[in-house]
């Protein structure tokens, strides 16, 4: 790509995403460097709500973890972690959670816990499920942001660790899921979306230098693809500046891909 | 009523051979020193209860002490794998490990049944995932559950009740109550959802003013206090210490190979400073913190 990499249009992309005064569930990672984006950029008033139970954190750098200092000192309210889950995510008082994956379906599906189709004896154990499935189950809507290819978008996921539309139409409303659930998927090639009747993935959007062939091709089903695909314009130069000075307050910075 | 002994009395007097054994602290106040002294007084068995395995259990599941983890994320926390954790689960070295999975709001709910004297607990999660499917086979502890008001289904968590639970708070009083805050976790549940209790602390004070946000543990609900300064490390105490993230960035080498990581428990943990027993008068008590022992 010219002049930026893979993970900043990934991250920009996520960013411009969000509105300004939503609530925002934040993980870890290219998540928080997206919320913390939007918020130094085009949103300042965007509430970041980090798992360990910091609300309307305001950290000055980027954290490794959840749970660093800086996200209790800036945060407007520092809650325990029932609290956070009960009180906060479960009633759907936050608008948008982010969530990584390790595999995807078409129904956007997510699995974080094992590759592998017995569980007992997986071929690669994964750290689990964390907050994911009720993030998945009650934020208003969620944003998936995941690298691209065909191991991970799987026609159907080994290990359903957090519902996205589940067997297709009607499965949310079946299982009681009250938020509105991934409503983008954002890739390293560009942005997919559930059709509003299906509930299947679509490709809506690429990257520049992206064809919609590429994205195809490092699909695991057979990709509908919208109608009217939209091109991405590439990060601004303002974007990149901000995220890169984000990026390089984060603790581990020097090493590189460590954040990957 | 606490009472108030050394890290090694406190390890020795309440966590035993075959124990369910809690050790909380959300990224925040992680009690390592007493993981640590755990380690070393060589227990076994142990079926080991933590939202986030962390660091801290990968050393403990590496050393041999677990049999059973109960869990919700078993990763290194903006870093990648747990290796020793994941050598279990994969490779059953240094020995098989039993695995029962939960998502956190179920993991939190379970502490808060304990903690509550109750059963179980009841949440909107868990339905639709793997989670879920597999507890009638398993006896994992999750349940669907009908609203008898409005007909809701909903699901319960069984609670979870350790036979003690451990964790690192900033300070005590000379009587054993407890103050902690920051990122308060858990830990309260946790603590209360257990027949027994250590609690290490980074000092202990003659008054425990007031600090914004904080928890106090009433002496009479804890059973140890422990001075351990610098016992959170590399995990932190706000206020006392920062996270060393270096070294759970570094942490993925040194538990990446079996070797590596025999030679760690060698140096940081059976041999050398690690041996450090606190003095009871809380003077001169930096080891821990010096040592600089992930």
């Amino acid at each position: 790509m010219n002049g930026y990499t893979a993970d900043e249009i990934m991250t920009v992309t996520a960013s411009r995403a969000l509105r300004d005064g939503m609530t925002c569930f934040v993980g870890i990672d290219l998540p928080s460097a997206a919320a913390n984006l939007a918020r130094a950029t085009h949103a300042p008033n965007l509430v970041l709500i980090y798992e360990s139970g910091t609300i309307g954190a305001k950290p000055g750098s980027l954290p490794l973890s959840i749970g660093d200092a800086v996200l209790a000192e800036t945060a407007d309210a520092v809650v325990s972690v029932p609290e956070i889950f009960n009180y906060w995510l479960q009633p759907g008082r936050i608008d948008v959670g982010f969530l990584g994956a390790a595999q995807i379906d078409k129904f956007a599906n997510i699995n974080t816990t094992v590759i592998g189709a017995n569980y007992a004896e997986p071929k690669v154990r994964l750290p689990g499920a964390g907050g994911a499935p009720e993030i998945a189950a009650s934020c208003g809507e969620v944003i998936v942001i995941t690298r691209q290819t065909r191991r991970k978008f799987v026609e159907r996921v080994d290990f359903v660790t957090s519902v996205g539309f589940g067997d297709g139409p009607g499965s949310r409303k079946y299982l009681g899921l009250t938020g509105a659930g991934p409503q983008k998927v954002i890739t390293d090639l560009g942005v997919l979306e559930p059709d509003p009747v299906t509930c299947e993935l679509v490709l809506t959007a690429v990257y520049p230098g992206v064809g919609v062939a590429d994205v195809s091709e490092r699909t695991g089903w057979e990709l509908r693809v919208s109608a009217d695909v939209r091109q991405i314009p590439p990060p601004l130069e303002s974007e990149l500046a901000v995220l890169r000075d984000l990026l390089a307050t984060l603790p581990n910075a020097d090493r590189e891909g460590a954040a990957r | 009523m606490a009472l108030i002994v050394s890290l090694p009395e406190a390890i020795a007097a309440a966590v035993h051979d075959g124990d369910t054994v809690a050790m909380e602290g959300f990224t925040h106040l992680i009690p390592y020193a007493a993981g640590r002294e755990v380690i070393r007084q060589g227990r076994r068995d142990l079926t080991l209860v933590r939202m986030t395995p962390d660091v801290i259990y990968d050393q403990m599941i590496g050393a041999g002490c677990a049999r059973k983890l109960v869990f919700s994320w078993g990763g290194n926390p903006g870093v990648g794998s747990l290796h020793r954790f994941r050598d279990a689960v994969e490779h059953s070295w240094p020995g098989p490990l039993e695995i029962e999975e939960h998502s956190h709001a179920g993991m939190a709910n379970r502490y808060v049944a304990g903690a509550s004297g109750l059963p179980f607990a009841v949440l909107r999660g868990y339905s639709g995932t793997g989670l879920a499917d597999r507890a009638p086979n398993t006896r994992t502890g999750i349940a669907e559950i009908v609203c008898p008001f409005t007909g809701e289904r909903l699901t319960a968590v069984s609670a979870l009740t350790p036979d003690v639970t451990v964790i690192h708070a900033q300070r005590a009083d000379r009587t054993g109550n407890v103050q902690y805050w920051g990122i308060t976790g858990v830990q309260k549940e946790a603590v209360l959802a257990a027949t027994r209790s250590v609690v290490t602390v980074e000092e202990i004070v003659d008054v425990l003013d007031p600090r914004p946000g904080a928890v106090v543990l009433p002496a009479w609900a804890v059973g140890y206090v422990a001075l351990a300064p610098g016992g959170a490390h590399p995990s932190y105490a706000l206020g006392y210490s920062a996270r060393d993230n270096d070294l759970y960035v570094a942490w993925d080498a040194i538990s990446r190979d079996r070797a590596a990581f025999g030679r760690w428990l060698d140096e940081h943990v059976y041999g050398g400073e690690g041996t450090v027993s606190e003095p009871a008068s809380g003077e001169d008590t930096t080891s821990e913190r010096a040592g600089k022992a992930p």
